[in-house]
């Protein structure tokens, strides 16, 4: 039984002045202020914006949902019409999981672990009684195969832990899928995934989508992604709409000055410097966790004053790398030779000088600050154990600190908690700096940020290195991030150097498997690119 | 990028900045808002401190001032009427808040020292030493207390210093148990390693970098294991091996008097008397119980909703 009874063309959701408040502090606040929006029977339309924008919320708000501690307090939800804001909890169950389904951002968190995923797959299918169990499990195989995942006929009888990230996440589609509903909500389903994960994900996605017509609603922060999956594209910020455009119209010629600036983020692009003396270098490096080796014969060379970038998949060794450099992780064999001299492998054989030399960045900066102190002893407390400042010296440098990293004196009392992710990050980037080392390593420093803020610490970390001298080695999955900022590229897969030389060598081809495989799957900002790669590994 | 108002700043970034309140104020906004059960607790812990203190201001008689008139009923000369060798029993329980209590929170005291540092140790290390203290721990507690406290007690006899120091190093095992397993959730944070990183040494990374991270249901386990405490020394004094007489204590006051109970038929008053000490005790660690679980409410993030 097929319950479709919208044709493609219809308006299938319509929101006018929505409005919707959220609960904190003791009081309400405004998440999204007045928002009208239209989605046609078979169109996707993209939800962009930086977190904060309200992009989730209105998501959700799309199948008549809110968080707790959320409500609705204007507008009208109008779904194929029946208004759905006017409809108890209980009739609109009869929607969820039914006419629309949701993807989640992260699969991993989503799914019973105690269930077999076909189970799961097709449990509100058979609740709502469109199909019968054995016809419902015929179909699950069957959109199995659609999105490509491997064995499709026996896929669904594994467990959730038994199968990789990409492919939860395209179980979870099928599973979105599996009742055959009018609207599909994605919420960042690729942002915890790898590029070329991604890449098969978003692929699968969207012909899922053509094949059974479906509106679909796709949220992101990341534009190239929006780029290839919507029919219209949505920029929001602070709950308000900036701009709504079809897609290759808002990619060519954006209206308003915040997408133009969304837009110009991607252009960041440091002009490359030839390499000098060598600060570090890593000689046939082997490491290892317990028994399992980590890290095979890496030999890298950081040239003094210029960035070193390291790309590669999560669990390609570029961290353990980094834990290996800083001595938290000593080596089986191999030496790290820093600015003329061996380091000893564990730390606390490095004198208090090597220790202040090298600094680190984290990904994180929520966790990479102590949350019970302000910001004044976290960049403090280096001033005073390396460089035995204290009283009123120390605090002439913290505000020094402050205004290189582009803040100012009123933020030195401020707790970690009281700070927005690029100002934490910034305050991090002042800890390393207070040390006045020589190295810093960066490891992802820019992947948790919004695209503007992370143009500004992009910017930020490059003038830095300009005015102090600073050798950075910058750890990274986005290739867009190195081309902003990296001299020199490391590629890495599986514990091995695969490639490594000067950014412009690195990016141009000919190019060993790996990093061809690696580049290609960098979504670019044009909506044919998908299509385009998907016809070149037809023609391979 | 372009100018005008779209320009971005990094100050200018949306953080969510708390107005700046000193420790009373926030504690006065808090205290407006607790529940009535909390303001009890606190008020009965409050009467109960104030009497430890001033005990000899209070008390009408002294700690073991032995009148010739045993067993005498009450009356406005003793309040709470006589024991059996004629002391003063409304006395005894005012100096009695001052021994008992005073010496479990000695007690709860030093079990936190002990616990509370091995187990960061524990916790920083993670090697040998977790082992060895783990395991160590795992040994103790297998043992039941209160039995272990009675042997060690009568081997080395009852004095003040042995009970205070038996009772701490007993109830540490719970706390180090305690400490360890928070400790655990905060030592893998980037923070940590950033700090040993930087070369900080342990007591460092674990006074100024890990504590101030747990001490929520490190504060809120100390009122419960002062409770424990107070209990097993109670328990131990009623049993004969814990604050010895003249020293008026609240556990053997209940054994001395213990058989009055049996007089209640007569005279219900007489029969009271053992309660007194004991409803003194229970009152107290009720008293704990609600505070603490107000402290929890708070500090754990539930909310009636």
């Amino acid at each position: 039984m097929m319950n479709k009874k919208t044709k493609k063309g219809d308006v299938l959701l319509s929101i006018k002045g929505l409005k919707i408040q959220g609960f904190s502090d003791e009081k309400w606040h405004d998440i999204i202020n007045g928002i009208d929006l239209t989605l046609h029977a078979g169109e996707v339309l993209g939800l962009i914006g930086e977190s904060g924008a309200g992009k989730s919320t209105l998501g959700l708000a799309a199948m008549g949902y809110t968080q707790p501690g959320c409500r609705i307090t204007a507008g009208e939800i109008i779904f194929d019409g029946v208004d759905l804001t006017k409809l108890t909890d209980g009739e609109k169950r009869k929607f969820w999981g039914n006419r629309m389904t949701y993807v989640a951002q992260s699969a991993a968190a989503s799914f019973n672990p105690a269930h077999r995923l076909i189970v799961q797959t097709t449990a509100s299918t058979i609740r709502a009684g469109i199909k019968d169990q054995a016809s419902a499990y015929k179909d699950a195989q069957h959109l199995y195969s659609v999105l490509n995942l491997p064995d499709p006929k026996h896929i669904g009888e594994r467990y959730p832990h038994q199968v990789s990230g990409g492919q939860l996440q395209r179980v979870m589609t099928a599973m979105a899928m599996s009742p055959r509903p009018d609207l599909l909500i994605f919420d960042e389903p690729t942002t915890a995934l790898d590029v070329t994960t991604q890449v098969e994900v978003l692929a699968s996605m969207r012909s899922i989508v053509e094949e059974f017509n479906t509106a679909a609603i796709y949220i992101t922060h990341d534009l190239a992604v929006v780029a290839q999956m919507a029919d219209v594209i949505k920029v929001l910020r602070y709950g308000n709409e900036v701009e709504e455009a079809p897609t290759r119209q808002m990619l060519n010629a954006p209206q308003q000055e915040y997408t133009k600036s969304l837009w110009s983020v991607r252009s960041l692009e440091k002009t490359q410097q030839e390499a000098e003396v060598s600060i570090l270098s890593l000689q046939s490096i082997d490491a290892a966790y317990g028994l399992e080796k980590v890290l095979h014969d890496v030999s890298i060379e950081v040239p003094k004053g210029s960035t070193v970038a390291v790309v590669g998949e999560s669990g390609s060794g570029k961290s353990t790398a980094a834990r290996v450099i800083t001595g938290l992780l000593p080596q089986m064999s191999g030496i790290v030779r820093f600015d003329g001299e061996d380091l000893p492998p564990t730390l606390s054989n490095r004198s208090k000088d090597q220790k202040r030399r090298i600094q680190m960045i984290y990904q994180m900066a929520d966790t990479a600050m102590n949350p019970r102190q302000t910001v004044r002893e976290i960049i403090g407390r280096p001033l005073e154990f390396y460089l035995g400042m204290r009283g009123s010296e120390q605090t002439k440098r913290i505000v020094e600190l402050l205004e290189m990293i582009e803040l100012d004196v009123s933020f030195t009392e401020r707790l970690p908690g009281e700070l927005s992710g690029g100002q934490k990050q910034r305050i991090c980037i002042a800890r390393a700096l207070a040390a006045e080392p020589d190295f810093i390593i960066c490891d992802e420093v820019t992947s948790a940020l919004d695209q503007i803020v992370q143009e500004g610490i992009l910017k930020l970390l490059l003038r830095l290195q300009e005015e102090l001298g600073l050798t950075y080695l910058f750890i990274t999955h986005d290739i867009s991030t190195v081309k902003a900022i990296a001299d020199q590229v490391v590629v890495m897969n599986q514990g091995e150097v695969v490639e490594q030389g000067l950014k412009t060598e690195v990016f141009s081809p000919p190019h060993p498997d790996y990093t061809e495989l690696l580049l290609s799957s960098v979504p670019e900002m044009d909506p044919d690119w998908l299509s385009n790669l998907n016809k070149k590994e037809i023609r391979s | 990028m372009t100018q005008g108002k779209n320009t971005y700043s990094a100050a200018g970034e949306v953080g969510s900045v708390v107005e700046k309140r000193t420790f009373w104020t926030r504690a006065k906004i808090e205290l407006s808002k607790s529940p009535w059960t909390a303001r009890f607790g606190m008020l009965v812990i409050f009467i109960y401190a104030i009497l430890a203190i001033f005990a000899p201001f209070f008390a009408p008689y002294g700690e073991a001032q032995v009148f010739p008139e045993p067993y005498a009923p009450w009356s406005s000369t003793y309040i709470f009427g006589t024991d059996q060798i004629g002391r003063d029993i409304f006395s005894r329980m005012i100096f009695g808040a001052r021994n008992t209590v005073g010496i479990a929170v000695a007690t709860t005291f030093l079990a936190f020292l002990i616990g509370g540092t091995l187990g960061l140790a524990a916790a920083i290390n993670r090697s040998w030493l977790d082992q060895f203290l783990s395991r160590s721990v795992d040994v103790l507690m297998a043992i039941p207390s209160l039995i272990f406290a009675l042997v060690l007690l009568s081997i080395f006899g009852s004095t003040v210093t042995n009970l205070i120091l038996i009772i701490a190093v007993l109830d540490s095992t719970r706390v180090f148990r305690l400490t360890r397993a928070v400790a655990l959730n905060v030592v893998v944070m980037d923070y940590v390693e950033a700090a040993r990183l930087r070369g900080e040494g342990l007591g460092w990374i674990m006074r100024r970098e890990i504590l101030p991270n747990i001490m929520p249901p490190l504060i809120a386990e100390f009122g419960l294991r002062f409770c424990f405490v107070f209990l097993t020394i109670a328990a131990l004094s009623f049993l004969g091996v814990g604050i010895q007489p003249p020293t008026a204590d609240w556990g053997s006051m209940v054994r001395d008097n213990a058989s009055l109970i049996m007089f209640a038929q007569y005279d219900l008053k007489a029969g009271l008397t053992p309660l007194l000490p004991a409803a003194a005790i229970a009152l107290l660690t009720v008293a704990i119980n609600f505070v603490v679980d107000w402290f929890l409410h708070k500090t754990s993030g539930l909310h009636d909703e």
